[in-house]
């Protein structure tokens, strides 16, 4: 388990953008206003953008060959889930058992996306998430000790380990023979992963690093034999000639000896996977097993990490599908007052929202996944999005489930409370949510700063730029005048959704327009506002999860899958819905009543801590 | 040793599918329902691979019926992990299963349409009969039965066609040169029996638990060569005297009733007549 926080540092953020201009010559100016523009909707959504190459149509990247072989996988998988994995043995016992660890090892479960020559299976990301799919239908516990292995442990030497690491590590790992941990998080350092404490110190002989420190809630962290570790290391500055301490990640064998764990922690859920503190006392680790470039470690784990997220999303929709079946069945049998309790309101608005917030879920999920196959680079923002929006809505589904349920749902035996105890987590690791959210909203500010300084760029330029201004001008003063800037999504969306292709247009117009008004008004300071940055995030979140759906929704009308109607009807509740919350985003970040507000919040917040608690006295005065 | 195994592999609808009788009462309804390898068959499958993994047998060699891709829209694009929901997948895909689980090499008759629908233990055993004399098999292990017409046949009437000695029911089988000692489960007890390859088994559910196909054994056999061929060139006619008349789910159990005595009870019971 990590708590990182994914993000170049806020203050990094713009501080690179600033460097950008102040040392800009003419020449790359004009190279800068014809950059290369991104592919990714979400990047350009925030300059109020509509970019459809990723987003339409909805992505299918596998070939027949890799259809069929994915086809033949999900049987055994899904079979050795129902008949020998025990979830509720694993939880109890706080550990996965021992022959299922085994079976899951035979079975192949621990190298999916290792490549074929190394002894994996060589899976793409999308064949892999449809597996991890049937995993978090089963057993996130499990699902944490396979991911915390594979999407994270190792993934550093596949993306980034050189042949002959390659060819040392990832056979055992595929196979299982070793378990791989990924070791960023340290007791002083969460979300703020710059700050970290170990450090490796190159030896005089510069044949190996002496690594020292120690890393908390390390996911896998007892039972590894290898670990991705950062730890600081002093690196010359090219320029200054100076020493300055930077991030490098190392592989680091347990075998080295001074590797040491705690005990396994005792935690909220996903108890079937280990968790443990990890100890590096004087280990010596070869020059050959930097991992990436020396002082480059921070690239490196950002990568992991962006390069996994896709993969929660995917058990997370399959969670939810799990929690959402067991939902039905409940209600399709339960009688009270004389009727099932599906023929109820009241159940049916939380079967109908578990729904669409599954669909929303996984139609991101492999809409990422299929970018990402694709070779899309920049699919940071999507990815984020994608992990702070399954995890937030596996919660509420989950929840809901417990909530159709009833009484039967709290019960042990019902087997959802410990999905609910399982799921709490995802929250949290890997990029909080809030940290997630201000990744998001400054990502998207970033790109649309650079945007934006293009323009002025080219304001002073104006008759090389004629064709840029005018197109920005029109826009701009389209939007003022309160008509549409002509963007559409018409072509792209299925007709019969054009109602909600044009709500999801019109949200991202004002959004757009939001962000550059934000931008304007508080400069780089902008990294200061959380309350703003979150809504701003709130929103974005919204509208790629609007166009995601569309895409989806329109595809399956294309084919005129049986499910079409019924998908077309979720994903116009969804945009009718998201659209209205985006909207009132829109409206409260342009009003001064919010400002208000969030000064009252952070008012409200300091006094309780000066107080050390609640302030007002309680109200029987004592 | 040389002796080369036939194994039959049935594609059926899995065991844990809620099945549901078409609404003209033909028979059940197959589209968008998951299928798998019926049970009886994969412990088949895992005996013929322990033979072969101790060496008694050189190849083992699958072989199921059935049209080249599963009919109706059982191939939906859209996968699904749901238990009842998954699709069904194509025939091919049961003798990937097999391959995956060890062995050797698959044969794919190929059955499709009316044909297929009306495709019993005798056509099939018609079949194997024909496909054991050309790849000159020495054995064949079939599942005693299949989960879905339940007709436990095949294997008698394969051993017949071919006038091979015949071991049913097994629960334990040993194998000793051109000897093979059979352990059958029959009613009340086990009976043992010794006969002369080449012979027919059929397997009992206590024979082995069958293996998993992993997925790197999916994988490799995704090398693994499969023929197809149709009965026609067996010399086979698949054609059926057998007409479905009617298929009907079984009567829905009425709710019972709780009594208070041992008097409202027969009070109860002569109501409804039954004393």
């Amino acid at each position: 388990m990590i708590a990182i926080m994914p993000l170049k540092r806020p203050q990094a953020v713009l501080d690179k953008a600033q460097v950008g201009s102040s040392t800009a010559v003419k020449a790359k100016v004009e190279k800068d206003i014809k950059a290369v523009e991104s592919k990714s909707f979400a990047v350009n959504m925030f300059k109020g953008q509509i970019t459809t190459e990723q987003v339409f149509p909805y992505p299918s990247v596998m070939n027949e060959e890799q259809t069929q072989f994915l086809r033949e996988l999900v049987p055994p998988v899904s079979k050795f889930f129902y008949e020998v994995n025990d979830p509720m043995k694993n939880d109890a016992l706080e550990k996965v058992e021992d022959h299922t660890m085994e079976g899951l090892k035979e079975l192949g479960a621990f190298g999916l996306q290792v490549p074929v020559e190394h002894g994996g299976l060589g899976l793409t990301n999308t064949q892999y998430a449809r597996l991890v799919e049937v995993v978090g239908m089963h057993d996130l516990g499990v699902g944490i000790t396979l991911g915390a292995h594979q999407s994270i442990g190792f993934k550093g030497i596949l993306l980034f380990g050189n042949p002959q690491q390659k060819e040392k590590y990832l056979p055992k790992l595929a196979s299982g023979e070793t378990i791989a941990a990924f070791c960023l998080t340290e007791p002083a350092s969460g979300s703020d992963a710059a700050s970290i404490k170990t450090t490796a110190v190159l030896s005089e002989c510069g044949t190996y690093y002496t690594l020292n420190g120690s890393k908390i809630w390390i996911s896998n962290g007892g039972i590894s034999e290898i670990f991705t570790v950062f730890a600081k290391t002093p690196v010359k500055d090219e320029k200054t000639g100076e020493m300055k301490d930077k991030i490098t990640a190392f592989i680091v064998e347990r075998s080295f000896g001074g590797v040491t764990h705690g005990p396994p922690e005792k935690k909220m859920g996903i108890k079937a996977s280990n968790t443990a503190e990890v100890y590096y006392e004087n280990v010596r680790v070869p020059v050959e097993n930097v991992l990436g470039e020396v002082g480059g470690g921070f690239k490196v784990a950002m990568n992991i990490l962006n390069n996994g997220r896709f993969g929660m999303a995917a058990a997370l929709s399959g969670t939810m599908r799990g929690a959402i079946a067991k939902a039905v069945d409940h209600a399709a049998n339960r009688t009270q007052f004389g009727n099932k309790i599906h023929t109820y309101g009241a159940i049916q608005e939380k079967i109908a929202r578990m729904a669409i917030l599954h669909y929303v879920t996984e139609s991101m999920a492999y809409m990422v996944s299929g970018n990402m196959d694709s070779g899309a680079s920049e699919f940071q923002i999507e990815a984020a999005i994608s992990k702070i929006f399954a995890s937030e809505a596996a919660w509420n589904v989950t929840d809901e489930c417990i909530q159709v349920m009833g009484g039967m749902g709290f019960m042990k035996d019902a087997g959802v409370e410990r999905i609910m105890r399982d799921l709490r987590i995802f929250r949290i690791f890997e990029g909080t949510n809030d940290i997630l959210r201000l990744f998001v909203a400054l990502n998207g500010f970033q790109n649309a700063g650079n945007h934006l300084k293009n323009l002025q760029k080219a304001l002073k330029n104006p008759l090389g730029n004629v064709g840029l201004l005018t197109g920005e001008i029109t826009k701009r003063a389209k939007r003022r005048a309160g008509l549409g800037t002509g963007l559409s999504l018409s072509g792209s969306v299925h007709p019969e959704l054009a109602h909600s292709g044009d709500l999801a247009v019109k949200a991202l117009e004002h959004f757009g327009g939001t962000v550059e008004e934000l931008l304007l008004k508080h400069g780089k300071k902008i990294i200061d506002e959380q309350f703003v940055l979150k809504r701003v995030a709130d929103s974005a979140i919204d509208l790629y999860t609007m166009v995601v759906v569309l895409s989806r929704a329109s595809r399956s009308l294309s084919q005129g899958l049986t499910s079409a109607q019924l998908e077309k009807i979720m994903c116009e509740t969804w945009c009718v819905e998201a659209h209205d919350r985006i909207m009132q985003n829109v409206k409260d970040l342009k009003s001064s009543s919010s400002r208000k507000l969030f000064n009252n919040l952070r008012d409200v917040s300091t006094s309780l801590v000066e107080n050390g608690g609640v302030v007002a006295p309680h109200p029987l005065g004592f | 040793m040389s002796a080369r195994v036939l194994v039959g592999v049935k594609r059926v609808i899995d065991y844990a599918v809620k099945i549901r009788v078409k609404p003209d009462h033909t028979g059940v309804v197959t589209d968008g329902v998951k299928h798998s390898m019926n049970p009886f068959c994969e412990i088949a499958v895992e005996e013929a691979v322990k033979l072969k993994e101790k060496k008694l047998v050189k190849e083992v060699v699958a072989v199921s019926c059935g049209p080249q891709q599963a009919q109706g829209k059982e191939i939906d694009l859209q996968i699904i992990s749901n238990k009842r929901m998954t699709v069904g997948f194509i025939l091919q895909e049961t003798i990937r299963t097999a391959l995956a689980m060890g062995a050797d090499r698959g044969i794919h008759v190929e059955v499709s349409g009316k044909d297929y629908e009306t495709l019993g233990p005798l056509q099939v055993s018609k079949i194997l009969a024909a496909l054991a004399k050309k790849e000159e098999a020495n054995l064949i292990i079939l599942g005693k039965q299949a989960i879905d017409d339940d007709c436990n046949q095949t294997g008698q009437m394969t051993a017949a066609l071919l006038d091979w000695p015949q071991g049913t029911f097994a629960s334990e089988v040993t194998m000793d040169r051109d000897m093979l000692k059979v352990v059958r489960e029959i009613d009340g007890g086990l009976e043992t029996i010794k006969i002369k390859m080449p012979a027919v088994l059929t397997a009992d559910l206590r024979l082995n638990t069958p293996r998993y196909a992993t997925l790197p054994n999916i994988m490799k056999a995704k090398k693994k060569k499969i023929t197809t061929v149709k009965p026609g060139d067996l010399g086979v006619d698949v054609s059926s005297r057998l007409e479905v008349l009617n298929v009907e789910e079984p009567p829905q159990r009425l709710a019972g009733v709780k009594v208070e005595t041992v008097d409202d009870l027969v009070g109860k019971l002569k109501e409804a007549g039954k004393i």
